[in-house]
């Protein structure tokens, strides 16, 4: 499943390019400013995408390299 | 005497204390000293390169930018991210090729693969001027963060004497075990106060952390989300993206990847880090919790929010803790840089000039630069004056130039040869040179272009200048492409 790691540049777009679509305070979500709200998000994905990418890569199912 | 002072003295004395562990039952080779005999696993790797991040400037600087700025703080959080997403495919093959010729500094990596020591040389005075800014902004932190919290006993030139010579100790004794083991400590006190203090001042003064945003957005409308021009959306994703490609690119950074015991350390860790970065959540908190309880600070001072509303609101020993921790941020880093500082001089400005050094006389040579090299970053810090801040960003600028040329080369078939990669490096180097010294922004120098163009980072046309020369040279010098492949 190597294709996987195309997801990887979600979160990157979002951050990259929600600032210019969520550049607002209101509505508050979770408390916080709309665009901070969004980003706090996009860190969250980041870390879900990475653990999929991270599962599904052969290269960290091959036996360990000797250290 | 206060309750503070005591309890900064204690993690200065159990740091130094730790670093003295660390070493226990190592022998001090240049190796050891420099990168850990590459033995670290996923957990301590974790924590170096978290703790080589997450440094006094975003203890104080992100609670500051989001006292002084608002909006535009949150790219901290998005590059801080974004470097670990690089991480999970830039980091293993730089690992592998430097473990199987046992690289010892960043120059290193550029002088093997591109098989030139001129590269490496040139890497290593672009690394210094990187390093020499980064050390001074951890050393004028530690000083405003231990003169603060001891209620002014201590002034802040003495603390910076004070904090220069721990460091020097700490790395002499050391090494970068140390470091590491010092991040661990670090990592548990800020994960505490940094948490603590986002949630508690909210909810103290506020009632919470969505009253808080509410009370701010009324007092300020618009503070909490980007301005039209200037750092506007575009500046947002220009430099989160260029801080995130030069991220790696500074020599201690880069240094850490060779710590590692296996490469799988750096793919399990982009999956955590990213996590981690919500920490600076509660940093942004309790610097917007400043915002309308300790306003008036401008220009500089907006570093001192954090410890201004501190301050107001704890008790004396709750501040030595607040201050114990913030002395520690600037440790762990302050630590790194010195080791990565001084082993670039000695391995690669002097080596390739002295023809018999070995490994342990270029180690030995190595730990009397250090203190020189604290030294020195003591006299910018106390004689530098403000051209601090214009160096800093210099630096960051200078090392996001060495990318091309550290991208191209993880390449099967590198594009770029060694006189292209220098070029290249030069010519970006000279760019930033010339638009921050003469403090030019893409508005000043082409007026014409559309506003939101205009707010671009100046950085990107340092970088688009990089590549173009690169590939200039690489292409005009045909065939004599040698990149060193593993």
């Amino acid at each position: 499943m190597k294709q996987l790691r195309w997801l990887a540049a979600l979160p990157a777009l979002g951050m990259l390019v929600g600032p210019f679509v969520f550049n607002r305070v209101e509505p508050m979500v979770l408390g916080m400013p709309l665009l901070l709200a969004w980003l706090v998000a996009c860190t969250v994905a980041t870390s879900g995408i990475m653990g999929l990418i991270y599962l599904t890569d052969p290269a960290n199912r091959e036996p360990e390299e000797d250290a | 005497m206060n309750a503070a002072l005591p309890i900064i003295a204690l993690a200065v004395v159990v740091a130094l204390g730790l670093g003295l562990w660390a070493r226990a039952g190592h022998t001090m080779d240049m190796e050891q000293w420099s990168v850990g005999k590459r033995g670290f696993g996923t957990l301590l790797v974790f924590l170096l390169m978290a703790g080589e991040i997450y440094t006094t400037f975003t203890f104080l600087g992100g609670s500051g930018w989001a006292y002084g700025k608002g909006g535009p703080t949150y790219y901290i959080l998005c590059y801080l991210t974004l470097i670990y997403v690089i991480s999970y495919w830039i980091l293993p093959p730089a690992w592998r090729f430097a473990k199987e010729r046992g690289l010892f500094s960043q120059p290193d990596y550029f002088a093997a693969r591109y098989d030139s020591r001129s590269l490496g040389i040139l890497v290593a005075l672009v690394g210094l001027v990187a390093l020499v800014p980064y050390m001074v902004l951890q050393l004028k932190g530690l000083g405003i963060i231990v003169a603060t919290a001891s209620y002014g006993v201590i002034s802040p030139t003495l603390a910076v004497w004070i904090g220069a010579g721990t460091l020097t100790v700490y790395v002499m004794v050391s090494g970068v075990r140390g470091s590491a083991w010092t991040a661990v400590l670090k990592d548990f006190m800020i994960l505490f106060v940094v948490i603590f203090l986002g949630i508690y001042l909210p909810y103290h003064y506020y009632g919470g952390i969505g009253p808080m945003f509410e009370a701010i957005d009324t007092a300020k409308p618009g503070f909490l989300a980007l301005p039209d021009r200037g750092q506007s959306a575009t500046w947002f994703a220009s430099t989160t993206l260029l801080t995130a490609l030069g991220g790696w690119m500074f020599p201690h950074i880069f240094a850490s990847i060779y710590t590692a015991s296996d490469e799988r350390t750096f793919r399990r860790n982009a999956v955590f880090l990213p996590l981690y970065q919500l920490m600076l959540l509660f940093v942004f908190f309790a610097g917007f919790a400043a915002v309308l309880q300790v306003p008036g600070l401008t220009g500089p001072d907006v570093d001192l929010s954090l410890f201004k509303i501190a301050l107001q609101t704890f008790p004396p020993w709750f501040v030595g803790i607040v201050g114990a921790t913030g002395v520690l941020t600037a440790l762990v880093p302050g630590s790194m840089i010195l080791i990565a500082g001084a082993t670039l001089i000695a391995q690669n400005l002097y080596r390739p000039l002295a023809k018999n050094a070995t490994d342990a006389s270029t180690g030995r040579l190595a730990k009397g630069i250090a203190p020189l090299l604290a030294l020195a970053c003591v006299g910018f810090t106390l004689y530098g004056g403000e051209t601090i801040v214009q160096l800093l960003l210099i630096g960051y600028a200078v090392v996001t130039q060495l990318f091309p040329a550290f991208f191209f080369s993880l390449w099967p078939n590198n594009p770029l040869t060694r006189a292209g990669a220098m070029a290249g490096i030069l010519a970006g180097v000279a760019a930033v040179a010339v638009t921050v010294v003469g403090g030019y922004t893409l508005a000043k120098l082409f007026p014409g272009l559309p506003g939101p163009v205009q707010d671009l980072n100046i950085g990107v046309v340092a970088l688009a200048l990089n590549l173009a020369v690169a590939f200039a040279v690489s292409l005009a010098g045909g065939g004599a492409r040698r990149t060193v492949r593993t």
